[in-house]
């Protein structure tokens, strides 16, 4: 019950948040709203029992690329962009896709509405250990090899967006 | 069954991609198309975590924290790009940035 009403609670503030971004004026209130939408998410994480991603949705989310998104709409000059048309001239062409898409969905949902229940898996006794510690478990073990690979993704990407972004080097 | 059911995540999943989709497509400025994908990374992070859940297997999580670190890569360059372009350009409309290389 309480459940329930977290979940509509959450799903307002991710769905408005998400409507404002992509409608609002000004970047700066488009990257604000955006936030709302991110922290929604994060407290459905947090409905779903996944504290770690709640805690890294909050630290590297909002606290990391969104600041970085702040830090570039200061750094480029908008006013003039705010003040221009904000919306593409073939918008009847994403009105058609997003019909298409609504329509799709629509259309699965009602024709597997019976899909969505599963078994029901048979009672693990629940483990000792926190989400945390087993997500640690799984990483450094079966998945070693990607964790590895995302940290040179993520040097990769730290040179590379300052070669870009330096004037001179 | 306990809690809120599955297909209400992935709905509402589904609502938040559509709506990442509208925005890359309607809006002009660079940086609010970027903001749109975002919004797509984060409904895709969200069934997965549904599913986890669901499965109650941290599979799902993992995948969550890949897609975040890459999303953080791909924040990164990008924004790079997009100051190099300001800065070549002196715009950020889409319909204007349509080459690479003078």
């Amino acid at each position: 019950m309480l459940d329930t009403a977290f979940f509509y609670a959450f799903a307002l503030l991710v769905l408005g948040g998400a409507l404002l971004t992509i409608t609002q004026r000004n970047a700066v209130h488009s990257a604000i709203w955006l936030i709302v939408s991110l922290i929604g998410v994060a407290g459905l994480f947090l409905l779903q029992k996944a504290e770690f991603l709640f805690a890294v949705q909050i630290i590297l989310y909002v606290g990391g690329i969104m600041v970085l998104f702040l830090f570039v709409i200061m750094l480029v000059n908008l006013d003039e962009a705010a003040r221009e048309r904000q919306f593409r001239g073939r918008w009847w062409v994403a009105l058609g896709c997003l019909a298409l898409v609504a329509a799709e969905t629509a259309y699965f949902v009602i024709k597997g509405r019976d899909a969505f229940r599963f078994a029901p898996r048979p009672e693990t006794p629940a483990s000792p250990l926190g989400n945390t510690e087993q997500l640690a478990d799984v990483l450094f073990s079966t998945y070693l090899l990607p964790f590895e690979l995302a940290s040179v993704l993520l040097l990769v990407a730290i040179v590379g967006s300052v070669v870009m972004a330096k004037k001179r080097i | 069954m306990q809690g809120v059911p599955l297909s209400w995540y992935l709905i509402l999943s589904a609502i938040l991609f559509a709506l990442g989709v509208a925005g890359f497509l309607f809006r002009r400025s660079i940086i609010t198309v970027f903001m749109s994908i975002e919004l797509m990374l984060n409904a895709v992070n969200l069934s997965f975590v549904a599913f986890s859940y669901q499965f109650k297997q941290v599979d799902g999580h993992l995948f969550t924290f890949f897609v975040m670190v890459v999303a953080a890569a791909e924040a990164a360059v990008g924004l790079a790009i997009i100051l190099t372009v300001f800065r070549n350009r002196a715009t950020l409309n889409i319909d204007e940035i349509n080459s690479l290389k003078y």
